[in-house]
């Protein structure tokens, strides 16, 4: 039974990271066939770097992506805020659902329904191109929020009530309260969904392509742009880069998660949770 | 007390986000259905859905959906439970090696599956050694291995999360009330899996549906999905917002549907466990 | 003694319901300075929300709450010379000890550190938590954080404090010390502390007037002793110790019949042929021989409790309870006696005859019971 389920665990395993292994070793090629490898060598990675537009496009995707982390966060957090201290249950409920949308709906939908907006509200005032990094940074912040409000509201919930009360007691005005009590309390869900909402937007592709213009690609769109022509192995290079940076990343996070061994276990099953609920929006 | 102001209206800049970025453009895919390219009322669009190839490609995707759902839970359940019954060092190890694929973006794997898949690719080369060859690429059987590469982890993850909370106690109880080890798996958790199978369908199931990249590079564009359909009358040659904007309503009512029978089965299966209660 | 200080909160009338259900009903309550009150009752007697009417956190529907001859009723709580220690302490978990108590220092705008850091000492000293200043308070124990509690809520020199079943988490032996040292921070501080418990116990031996609520309505306002020995109706002679509560008539001043016999006793003035409730507490029930008895009966359990035994006699139907240091075996017919000052009449209310007969009693029953009055919230 142990020897099967090894071998089970390791099948999977190379069906998981068989893709990843190709892309890694084709990034080194030193021909230009993405199918048969040549020799190795960094031609393109010198050859990805020299590359004005992937790193223009790697430029913009880190300003989108860090903008409307920034936005999604605020506005995801003063709304989880609300919804938390809402006591009609109806409008509680209402909201939430509304929220929860673009979740459970398809990207594909989520794109289309925001760039049919934009076009109608574009040729309505009669705008010549009505979509642009205004356009890319609305549809991000949009499908940021859920998860911003979905990681912060746990938090809140954990909170004692009396927490809160005791500022106010001890002559905190609610304002206070909220940023010298409530804020530092909630700030491990804040930044769960900072980071979620970074990581999301920074990966989208659907719903970026209905929403950006010709004035504005970013990383993933330049890159399904390049696979429409042809591919080489500097996009396999630059892959390889940004899988580098996210197993640092990951590497990192999960280190710094033992600190908080107290609850670390319920930690990881909300991350979990919501990491699986991605499913919807990242792809 | 009366309430503060930022208890009042800390959440109305995301309700009015939501009604202008939510709600509003779900309308527009609506009004976009009903309407030609004049602006004028019409359900022509809706009517034209109903011809047989678009027929076709509604029942393609929901086949091809269906069977990568399948083949996801046939893979993921016996994979968590054995996640599940390791220990806790362990199990963040490979929570952490089931997530890693997930952050490399699906373009870039799509596009190594190609690699491999080709009839000069990887698989073939090895085959080769052996003089023999298989036909993968631009096959069904190739979208299916797209989608579950994509989305298997969506179905491990929640279904693992639902095992991993199931207490070693009870299990321990199952055993000492004469349960074998078959009857432990039947009878204690499956019943208790039950919630994170369902979300674990659901996750796989509505990308899967939508998805319009893999098919296209694993496919060939030899047969059309929803996704690519929808998308080439948004971002193409030929476009026409209106038909899309019927597609998509379709395509999300179909998903709302079989989300509404999921959510009857957590519910009855809510229901069931209060009245034990 | 308090009843002498100044008046310093008045409830007037107060009123409160959530979502249609009446919390308090029509509740008046004068506190003093310099006094120790606590309101006592079971869970979901309104003791709880009284206390967040003082402290700002509920405004009543109906009624005025004045301070010091103020109304405050729409005063926030960040503006009443009032401070709480909440049931679960609620410690802020981001912010270490001496943080934690310096925290209305600092909200007020105390910029001398030096002074922050003598008071804050001072405090440390006072609840007998010095050395602990760089502790996290999630590394502290129950009674440890309880104290810094208290601390952090008197650092501001408060008139009033509120204490919301402070001691409701901790084990026996420390809510013991817990009392004793609350009371003598009261006394030695002079500040008005105002408590909620719903340990008769507790109330009883810390309390310089005792509030008994039941059903959102005040039963009984007065001193310990008072509510003890005078309890007003059969709910607070039942909820107070224990109690046997006697269907009696009244016959004239001095004379009241029960269980079939005329006894002499120190009330007066309830009329002729009133029927009453007679509250005997079993401690004050002498057992003497079947034959000299003024009544007898058989007994029907005897449990030994250390410094007595709790016997439980049927008289005539009616099961008392009776404790006594001198054993009597069970099964056996005795005789009771009971003096005139140990006879307490009460006229009728809405609990008579729900109380007070031990026919059903078991210690389980009573401990189950207890338990689950903490669940208030």
């Amino acid at each position: 039974m142990k020897i099967l389920s090894r071998i089970y665990l390791i099948l999977v395993f190379i069906f998981l990271y068989a893709p990843i292994a190709v892309m890694i070793l084709i990034s080194f090629n030193s021909g230009e066939s993405t199918t048969e490898m040549q020799g190795l060598s960094l031609y393109w990675y010198r050859e990805m770097l020299r590359d004005s537009a992937t790193l223009e496009a790697l430029r913009n995707t880190l300003v989108l992506s860090i903008s409307s982390a920034v936005i999604s966060t605020v506005v995801g957090t003063l709304a989880a805020v609300g919804i938390h201290k809402m006591r009609n249950r109806f409008m509680r409920g209402a909201v939430m659902s509304v929220t929860n949308i673009p979740m459970m709906n398809p990207d594909i939908v989520t794109g289309i329904s925001l760039m049919l907006l934009f076009v109608f509200v574009g040729t309505l005032l009669g705008l010549e191109s009505y979509l642009s990094f205004w356009t890319l940074l609305i549809a991000h912040v949009t499908f940021n929020l859920p998860y911003v409000i979905l990681s912060v509201l746990p938090k809140l919930k954990q909170m004692d009530k009396n927490i809160p009360e005791a500022a106010l007691d001890l002559g905190c005005t609610p304002i206070q309260s909220f940023f010298k009590v409530e804020l530092p309390f909630i700030m491990p869900g804040v930044v769960t969904g900072l980071i979620m909402a970074f990581t999301l937007s920074f990966d989208d592709f659907v719903i970026s392509n209905f929403t950006s213009g010709s004035s504005f690609e970013t990383l993933t769109i330049h890159i399904y742009s390049m696979i429409k022509k042809s591919v080489k192995p500097d996009i396999y290079a630059l892959s390889t880069l940004i899988f580098a940076a996210v197993l640092l990343l990951l590497v990192v996070y999960n280190m710094s998660d033992r600190s908080e061994r107290a609850d670390a276990k319920t930690e990881k099953r909300r991350t979990l949770r919501f990491r699986g609920k991605e499913g919807g929006a990242a792809k | 007390m009366k309430k503060s102001f930022l208890e009042r209206a800390s959440a109305y800049p995301h309700i009015v986000w939501s009604v202008l970025f939510i709600i509003a453009p779900l309308i527009f895919v609506v009004y976009y259905t009903f309407t030609d390219a004049d602006g004028a009322f019409t359900t022509e669009n809706i009517a034209r859905l109903f011809t047989s190839n678009y027929v076709l490609i509604f029942v393609n995707s929901v086949c091809l959906a269906l069977i990568a759902t399948v083949i996801c839970l046939v893979i993921a359940y016996p994979l968590a439970y054995i996640f599940s019954r390791m220990r806790e060092k362990w199990q963040r190890i490979m929570i952490l090696l089931i997530m890693i694929p997930l952050w490399m973006n699906f373009l870039i794997t799509t596009y190594s599956w190609m690699t491999i898949l080709e009839d000069t690719g990887i698989i073939n080369s090895i085959l080769s050694v052996f003089g023999l060859s298989v036909h993968m690429i631009n096959t069904p059987g190739a979208v299916v291995v797209g989608m579950v590469f994509c989305f298997l982890p969506y179905m491990i993850l929640p279904i693992y999360t639902v095992m991993s909370g199931i207490d070693e106690k009870l299990l321990e109880a199952a055993s000492d009330l004469g349960c074998s080890g078959w009857q432990r798996l039947t009878k204690v958790v499956m019943p208790m899996s039950l919630s994170g199978v369902i979300s674990g369908i659901t996750m796989v199931f509505v990308p899967s549906i939508s998805t319009f990249y893999i098919s296209q590079k694993l496919g060939g564009g030899t047969f059309q999905l929803i996704g690519d359909t929808i998308e080439s009358y948004f971002v193409g040659t030929a476009i026409n917002y209106h038909f899309g904007a019927a597609l998509s309503l379709v395509l999300m009512i179909l998903i709302l549907i079989s989300m509404a029978v999921m959510n009857h089965y957590t519910d009855a299966e809510e229901t069931e466990r209060r009245r034990i209660k | 003694m308090s009843m002498n200080g100044k008046k310093l909160i008045e409830l007037r009338g107060i009123t409160k319901s959530f979502d249609g259900e009446v919390v308090l009903d029509n509740i008046s309550l004068d506190i003093y300075e310099d006094e120790f009150i606590t309101l006592l009752g079971p869970s979901g007697c309104g003791k709880t929300t009284t206390l967040r009417i003082i402290g700002g956190f509920e405004s009543p529907d109906s009624g005025d709450v004045f301070f010091d001859g103020v109304r405050i009723n729409d005063t926030p709580p960040y503006k009443r010379h009032i401070n709480t220690v909440f049931q679960r302490y609620a410690l802020f978990p981001h912010l270490n000890v001496y943080e934690n108590i310096a925290f209305g220092l600092r909200v007020a705008k105390v910029k001398d550190d030096g002074e922050i850091s003598r008071r804050v000492r001072e405090m440390l000293e006072m609840v007998n938590l010095k050395g602990f200043e760089r502790r996290h308070v999630t590394t502290l124990s129950g009674g440890q954080q309880q104290r810094v509690a208290i601390a952090r809520a008197l650092i501001n020199k408060p008139r009033v404090l509120l204490l919301d079943e402070p001691l409701g988490a901790l084990d026996l032996k420390l809510r013991k010390d817990m009392q004793n040292e609350l009371k003598n921070m009261q006394k030695r501080t002079g500040i008005t502390f105002i408590y909620v418990t719903h340990d008769q116990e507790e109330a009883l031996s810390m309390s310089d007037t005792v509030v008994v609520m039941n059903g959102g309505s005040i039963m009984q306002i007065g001193t310990p002793t008072d509510i003890y020995n005078e309890p007003k109706n059969a709910y607070v002679a039942d909820f107070i110790g224990e109690s046997n509560i006697v269907d009696g008539v009244m016959l004239d001043d001095f004379s009241v019949k029960m269980s079939g016999q005329t006894f002499v006793c120190v009330d007066k003035g309830f009329g002729k042929d009133t029927p009453v409730d007679v509250v005997v507490r079993p401690e004050d029930v002498d057992v003497v021989s079947p034959e000299s008895g003024m009544l007898r009966g058989k007994v029907t359990s005897v449990t030994f409790k250390g410094v007595h035994y709790e016997v439980i006699v049927d008289i005539g139907g009616f099961k008392w309870m009776i404790q006594t240091t001198d054993y009597v075996a069970p099964d056996a017919v005795i005789g009771i006696d009971i003096e005139p000052d140990a006879i307490h009449i009460m006229n009728k209310s809405e609990y008579s005859g729900m109380f007070g007969d031990y026919s059903s009693f078991s210690d389980e029953l009573d401990a189950l019971s207890e338990n689950s009055e903490e669940e208030e919230d």
